[in-house]
Order: structure tokens, then sequence, then C-alpha cells
């Protein structure tokens, strides 16, 4: 039963910031993004099973490579993002899979949220607290930058700076959500919930509001789907969140 | 004599080892309507952003102190990517709900314009709103890109009748970019030719004689100074 708690709280958390951040980084067509990055963490991932320590340590500097080489990519090549996404997230795949103990790919790929301990919670929340203090402080900025960088810079935002804050915050969120969905879901942490919160947002205040809402809703129905059902929690969290999403079709103002 | 308020000085933009303006000087002052004229790609936008501070360049672009400057973006194409509401658009430059409200008067639109979804207003009335914007901070100096002619903005009004008599009201210094000969003449006080290096530049009447055209455009350009939009 104290599991069961643990669990749920760390899955609200990371469900509601990276919901959050998820509607931010869909105004900037960005919400694939998250997909390589999770992949690229595949290998940091089977290094922390191999070793026994924390899933989302071993993540957290194969994710900061993946955002030094988006970033980097982008910077040096015309290639539209798909590809350079493509290419990131095979080779991290490939790279895991040279080392990752068969027995463990389970985890590594589709997460385990039911192994979370009493620390690992406490950190998680505040990790998340903290991310989402950083995240509503730099939203106005980053909206404007998604919608024209130009008259961000003529209004004298500091792009960079504020672009390598929202890469940093991605960079967390990711490597939080793998604990909980493993490195083939993470993208959908942040894609799904934004999508349905954008299909039934009339401003900015319901869109970012019910991005989060979204994100803690498919924590908690998938937490639960996994205590009824013991099918793997990381799998049903997302498929609540594309439950959401196709009903949100429905309700959709053409 | 008014003051200046921008002065630019041998001005060289190079995007990608292509010279997009070469060796362009002017100056800018208080109360002027400067307009910048050229056919497409003749590197109108690119000055523009150059004076922004988006683009590198080499010269000298000196603005003076006091100065607060307004863009009016072409288009905002990514905007509709993000539900808004037409006071968090303003939200995101800060903006006081009695700042807004005033600006928008000031623009022609009600209060009740505020809950608005951006997405769902015509296009003209999303000029005026990126007129108003650019406007809200009490900006004294307005950097406008190639305001679209001959769109409805609501009654009898033109985008320049609407930007004479902001002009007026607010003290506004204007500098817009336009392939169109007309607003040249109608609407400003000076004029710069623009087609990648500077054709010429002074008052309109006195500088756009028909070769300075002909050398603009390349072909032959007629311009009826009687017609009316």
């Amino acid at each position: 039963m104290e599991q069961f708690l643990l669990s749920l709280i760390a899955g609200i958390f990371i469900g509601g910031v990276a919901g959050y951040l998820g509607t931010l980084m869909l105004s900037k067509r960005m919400s694939l993004v998250a997909g390589p990055l999770g992949h690229l963490t595949l290998p940091g991932i089977a290094l922390a099973l191999i070793y026994g320590f924390d899933v989302s340590l071993g993540a957290f500097p194969f994710v900061i490579l993946g955002v030094i080489l988006i970033w980097f990519f982008e910077t040096r090549t015309k290639l539209p993002m798909e590809a350079l996404t493509a290419i990131v997230f095979a080779s991290g795949v490939a790279v895991a899979f040279l080392f990752l103990p068969i027995a463990e790919a389970e985890t590594a790929l589709i997460g385990d949220i039911s192994k979370v301990g009493f620390w690992d919670t406490l950190t998680v929340s505040f990790l998340c607290l903290f991310l989402f203090m950083v995240i509503k402080k730099i939203y106005s900025k980053m909206i404007l930058i998604n919608i024209s960088e130009d008259l961000a810079i003529a209004e004298g935002v500091n792009v960079k700076k504020y672009n390598l804050l929202y890469l940093l915050s991605i960079a967390i969120v990711v490597a939080l959500g793998v604990k909980v969905v493993g490195g083939l879901l993470t993208a959908a942490l942040v894609a799904i919930p934004a999508a349905t919160a954008r299909n039934l947002s009339k401003n900015l205040f319901q869109f970012s509001l019910l991005g989060m809402l979204f994100g803690v809703v498919s924590f908690i129905f998938g937490i639960f789907l996994f205590k009824i059902t013991g099918f793997p929690a990381g799998p049903l969290i997302i498929l609540v969140s594309t439950f959401f999403f196709l009903i949100s079709l429905i309700f959709k103002k053409i | 004599m008014s003051e200046s308020l921008l002065e630019v000085k041998n001005l060289n933009v190079k995007l990608n080892n292509e010279e997009i303006i070469t060796d362009l000087s002017f100056e800018v002052k208080e109360g002027d309507i400067l307009t910048v004229l050229g056919p497409n790609g003749a590197g109108k936008t690119v000055l523009l952003k150059t004076l922004l501070g988006i683009l590198p360049y080499q010269g000298e672009i000196k603005w003076q102190k006091k100065v607060k400057i307004g863009y009016v973006p072409q288009r905002l194409p990514f905007i509709k990517d993000t539900p808004m509401s037409v006071e968090e658009f303003f939200g995101l430059k800060g903006a006081s709900k009695k700042e807004i409200e005033k600006t928008l008067n000031s623009v022609g639109f009600e209060d009740n314009f505020l809950n608005k979804k951006i997405g769902e207003l015509s296009s003209g009335q999303f000029q005026r709103i990126l007129i108003a914007w650019a406007l809200v901070g009490n900006s004294n100096i307005l950097l406008f890109d190639e305001p679209t002619t001959g769109i409805d903005i609501g009654g009898e009004e033109t985008i320049y009748t609407l930007l004479t008599k902001l002009k007026e009201k607010r003290s506004l210094t204007i500098l817009l970019v336009t392939h169109d000969l007309s607003v040249v003449y109608k609407f400003s006080n000076y004029v710069i030719c623009l087609n990648k290096c500077p054709i010429c530049q002074g008052i309109p009447k006195e500088v756009l004689a028909p070769e300075t055209l002909n050398k603009l455009y390349g072909a032959e350009v007629k311009f009826y100074e009687h017609h009316r939009y």
C-alpha cells in the first residue's frame, strides 16, 4: 500500500510537470524532440541497471548529450528536425542494445514506477516543484519566442538564455520520465496531454492548465489500472492519455 | 529643427556571403514618416531586422537613448499554433489590463475584444492588433514591415489613415517598409529607394523620377498619383 502511494505521488508530480512543459513544446512544434532524447537515455539506463544506481541519474548525462546534439545539428545543418530526430534516436537504441542485459530490457524500455522508494519520491517531488517554477517563470517569454523570435529580440528578450533554460527543463523532465515510462514512451508524456489540452482550450491559461491536468489524471488512472490489472504501469499511463486525447477529438471545436 | 532619433552610417549587411545591403546611410528625425521602397528581395525586411538588432551588420547604427521601438512584423504565421486570447497576447509583453484597453481603443477596438481568440481575428483585425501590440509600452517609433494594402480594417479606414491618426495623437515617428508607390507619395515625407544598394533618397516627389523608378524596379513603372485605396 505504501509503495502504491509513493508511486502515485511521484507519478502525479512527473505527469503534471511533463504535461505543463508539453504545452510549451507543442507551441514550439517540438513535441517529438522528447522522443529521441528518451531513446538516447537507453544506454544510460542500461548502465544504471547493470551497476544498480538510479535510472534517472543514469539517463541524465545522456539526455544532456542529446540536447547538445540537437542544438548542434540544428545550427550546423539545414536538415529538417525529423531527420535529425531519426538519426539521434536510432543511434541511442543501437548503443543501448550492445550491452543492455536482456533481463532488464523491459524496465529500460517501458519503465517501472512500482519500485520508487521514499527518498526517490521526495527527490522527484522537489525536483518537479522546482522545475514547475522555472517553467512558469519562462513561460510567457517562451511563448513569445515560439510565436516569433524576431519579435522577441525586438522586445529585448534574451532568446539564447530562455532557450537554454527551456532545453534544460526538457532534459530534466525526460530524465525523470524514463524512470516511470521508460526510454521508449517518454515523448508521449509531453506530447499527448498537450495535444489533448489544445483541442479543448480557447486560451493560453486553459491550454497550460489542461496540459498539466491531463498529465496528472493520466498518471492517476494509469497507476490504478496497473494496481488492478497487473499490466506494466508505463504503457497503461500512456494509453489512458491517448484515450483522453481521443475523447477530446469529439469535443474539439473546428 | 527636430531631433534625430536614428543615424545610420555606411551600413553593410551580408547574409550567407551575399551582400544584401551595401553602403547605406540615412537619418530619421523625430516626427518623420520614412518609407523604404523597393521590389521584393531588395533587402527591405533585412534592413528593418538589422535596425532592430536581429541581424549582424557592419557600419554604424545609432539609436537615440530615449527611443522606444515598436516593431510590427509582416506576418506571424506560427501564432495560431497556440490558443491565446487578445489579452494574453498583450500579456506576453507584460502590459497591464488598463494599458491594453487604452491601446485597443486607440486602434478602434472595444474593450470586449480582450477575450477574443487570436486565431479567430480577420487579417485586418489582426494587423490592427499588431499595431496596438507595438504601441504598448509607450513606443515612440514604429518599425512597420509591409502593411497589407487594400485590406479592410473596418469602415472607411485604411492602415494609413489609422497610422496618420496615431502619429498625431502619440507624436510617433514611423519607419515603414513597402513596395507600394502610392503609400510613399501620400503618406511619407522621406523615402529611401533600396535595391540591395541604395538607389536614391529624399523627399518622395523630388526623388522619385521615372528614371529612378526604372532603375529600382528594372522594367518601366507607371505611376498614377491619383490612385486611391
